[in-house]
């Protein structure tokens, strides 16, 4: 029997359209904007001005506070201004526009690709070079990765997960990354593992993933403490809690954080980049992006500088198709439509989803026939089809009492409704309302 | 005969028990409510909208019954007229008020403000802010989904299919500040109403620099202060690129709206302006 998560769950048609394709560096593009909001925590504060010459690697923006992280030029260029632009939500964000000349790189950065597998850094020294990187977390959410590398000290850390589980169907990024550079994310794992001082590692790969699952566990056997566990195919595994119970099996407790099970989670793709930043000193600015779809000519996997236009990348997979319907940032589960093309790549960018008209539509909305099986699928242990009420009737108070802070946004209760309730947009308006009620009562 | 007679007298001296027990019970457990406060109560439109601030009608009777003065209390359903009876009858001043209405500030109409993607979650506005900025380029306007429609009680503000922005209805409106809770992206404001219902307000909240706005919507506010400049009454401030008229301080004289160049500034109610634009504007004709 394979390993997987206790409750709920959905098993979403896999669609790994581009799995196999190699991972290809996309162009420079001529124009670069890097949004200084690319991840939790406050954006982070630019150190360049408008006409500066930067080159690939410069840091371009500090950490703003504790949470948030260092922001580098994806290309050498000329600083042509600072001001806001649309971003992929619709609304105005800060960002850095380069104008891109040459590709002159910072000299600092080693960038032959012979690999480099001892590290004689302490702990302190390999938390402060991933800082200094800007790494964050690349599974998607973007949390600065040396906060998560320093838990509070009530806690220890008694293992490091590495998820490379890739539940989202469509997106083959992690999984190309795993075939083509398993011995640089190898030493990742074990300079991650010698941040945090533990000396075991499990590495979490679905079963959908044979090719990778051997490969690694080939890689794996050469370094000391690092595992690798098959796991059953089942959405949302990727989840930082769902990910720790099917490990580990213990269950983060409401409101607590993941490091309350002496797990330490982070992203396959983190740990390539944290190879990078230490052993090569290079600073995350570009990183794996899946650009696919059903009527899309050739999705592809690709090595694209952060700050890149996305509409470049689907032009280089030939171009946006004729049905298209919707275009989303990030997996189809719970990635976000994009309100245009022209927005930039950022460090969460996982990968880009084009929906063909038919797959896009939303089936038209009923009455909820009480069949319950948003309650057996919800990964969390809530029940969506009464917060979904709850919220359309705002009574927001009893949604806290439901404990909708726990909700993942995962997007199983809808995915699975019968009756095409709209759960995943009632459950986040009560998020956001919950959450503000929450901060409004700290705040007295 | 005797049994029937037997039972008459029993229960009527039951009955007699009781309501000897019951005429003590109600003298001594009796809670006086000042009788000021069912006559509030009546003079109260009964609504229950919570505009006054107070959960219910009753809930403000009681409170202006309890209170020294009637001084920032107002009921603005039934406006002047009902806080002068509820004056009369507690035998305190009502506190002069200029009637409110709510102002609708976004002007982008399908025609104004080009749409760029096409929104197909939930209809409500809330769900739509907590997902994106909007279906236009404008992440501060009206996302027409009706959340203010449905909060009024009154029937007092429609939908325009053809703009897609909400319309208020002034002589349905109360006042009553249940759209401006309701409204996501507070574009709904109270206003006062204004001598002979004409005013002039800034049909715009967008914070975004000029040059953003100006791609996003026909008729933003760039914060370009040439309202600022033209206002003799100083009623006018441009805070984050956005222009905004206290009412208090305006008097009406609508020079901002001429020299608006997005002609964001709105005037209402005013009758037809006949003067010199139109006369320049045809004498050239005429000539020609």
């Amino acid at each position: 029997m394979l390993k997987t998560f206790s409750i709920g769950g959905v098993h979403p048609q896999e669609n790994k359209l581009s799995a196999h394709q190699p991972i290809v560096a996309a162009d420079v593009p001529a124009k670069a904007i890097i949004l200084l909001g690319q991840h939790i925590g406050a954006p982070a504060k630019p150190i360049v001005a408008k006409g500066d010459m930067v080159k690939v690697g410069t840091k371009i923006a500090d950490a703003n506070g504790f949470v948030s992280a260092a922001i580098h030029s994806s290309v050498s260029g000329k600083i042509a201004k600072i001001d806001s632009v649309i971003d992929a939500s619709g609304y105005a964000k800060p960002a850095i526009f380069i104008d891109v000349e040459g590709d002159e790189w910072e000299e600092s950065i080693d960038r032959d690709t012979t690999l480099i597998k001892e590290c004689s850094l302490s702990s302190e020294e390999i938390v402060k070079k991933i800082a200094d990187a800007g790494i964050v977390g690349l599974g998607g959410a973007c949390f600065p990765t040396q906060v998560k590398l320093c838990p509070p000290p009530s806690f220890t850390a008694e293992c490091l997960i590495i998820n490379a589980v890739e539940c989202e169907p469509y997106l083959t990024a992690d999984h190309q990354l795993m075939l083509e550079r398993a011995e640089e994310i190898m030493v990742g794992v074990s300079i991650l593992m010698k941040a945090i001082k533990v000396n075991k590692a499990f590495i979490g790969i679905e079963n959908n993933k044979p090719d990778a699952i051997e490969l690694m566990t080939k890689v794996a056997s050469t370094y000391a403490g690092i595992s690798v566990v098959p796991l059953k195919v089942k959405y949302p595994q990727g989840g930082e809690k769902q990910l720790i119970d099917a490990i580990i099996a213990r269950q983060v407790p409401s409101g607590a954080l993941p490091i309350a099970t002496g797990a330490v989670v982070q992203n396959v793709g983190t740990a390539f980049a944290v190879y990078e930043a230490v052993q090569k000193n290079k600073p995350l600015l570009e990183r794996v992006i899946t650009v696919t779809g059903k009527s899309l000519q050739k999705p592809s996997n690709f090595m694209a500088r952060i700050g890149t236009p996305m509409s470049q990348l689907i032009d280089a997979c030939g171009g946006l198709p004729e049905d298209t319907g919707k275009i989303i940032g990030g997996g189809p589960m719970m990635g976000k439509a994009l309100v245009n093309t022209d927005v930039p790549t950022a460090k969460g960018s996982s990968g880009i989803l084009i929906m063909n008209k038919k797959e896009a539509k939303r089936g038209e909305e009923r009455n909820c026939i009480r069949c319950s099986k948003c309650v057996s699928v919800c990964p969390m242990g809530l029940e969506p089809f009464l917060l979904g009420a709850l919220a359309e009737n705002k009574d927001f108070e009893r949604m806290e009492k439901e404990r909708i802070m726990d909700c993942i946004e995962c997007g199983s209760c809808q995915f699975t409704c019968p009756a095409y309730r709209p759960l995943l947009d009632y459950c986040r308006l009560g998020k956001s309302k919950v959450g503000a009620m929450i901060r409004a009562r700290q705040a007295k | 005969m005797n049994l029937i007679l037997i039972a008459v007298i029993s229960l009527g001296a039951i009955a007699l028990i009781s309501a000897a027990i019951l005429f003590v019970a109600s003298k001594k457990f009796a809670v006086y409510e000042d009788p000021r406060i069912a006559k509030v109560g009546e003079v109260l439109p009964q609504a229950n909208c919570g505009g006054c601030g107070y959960p219910g009608c009753s809930a403000f009777a009681d409170a202006c019954v309890k209170a020294e003065t009637l001084e920032g209390k107002y009921c603005p359903v039934g406006g002047q007229s009902v806080m002068g009876q509820v004056a009369s009858i507690l035998g305190m001043d009502a506190e002069a008020s200029d009637p409110m209405v709510a102002v609708v500030r976004c002007n982008g109409s399908c025609e104004h403000r080009p749409r760029l993607n096409t929104y197909d979650g939930p209809m409500s506005c809330a769900i739509a802010a907590s997902l994106y900025g909007g279906e236009t380029g404008c992440s501060y306007g009206c996302l027409g989904c009706g959340d203010c429609v449905e909060a009024c009680q009154f029937d007092a503000i429609h939908m325009n299919p053809e703009t897609g922005l909400p319309e208020v209805d002034e002589d349905k409106c109360t006042a009553c500040n249940a759209c401006v809770k309701a409204c996501p992206k507070s574009i709904i404001e109270l206003r006062a109403k204004g001598k002979k219902s004409r005013r002039v307000y800034v049909s715009c909240v967008n914070k975004d620099k000029g040059a953003l706005t100006r791609k996003a919507c026909d008729v933003g506010c760039i914060g370009c202060s040439k309202c600022v400049k033209a206002c003799p009454y100083e009623a006018i401030t441009v805070t984050s690129n956005l222009a905004y008229i206290d009412y208090n301080k305006c008097k009406s004289c609508r020079k901002c709206v001429e020299v608006c160049p997005q002609s964001t500034i709105i005037e209402v109610n005013f009758p037809p302006r006949k003067p010199k634009q139109e006369a320049v504007e045809t004498a050239p004709v005429a000539e020609a």
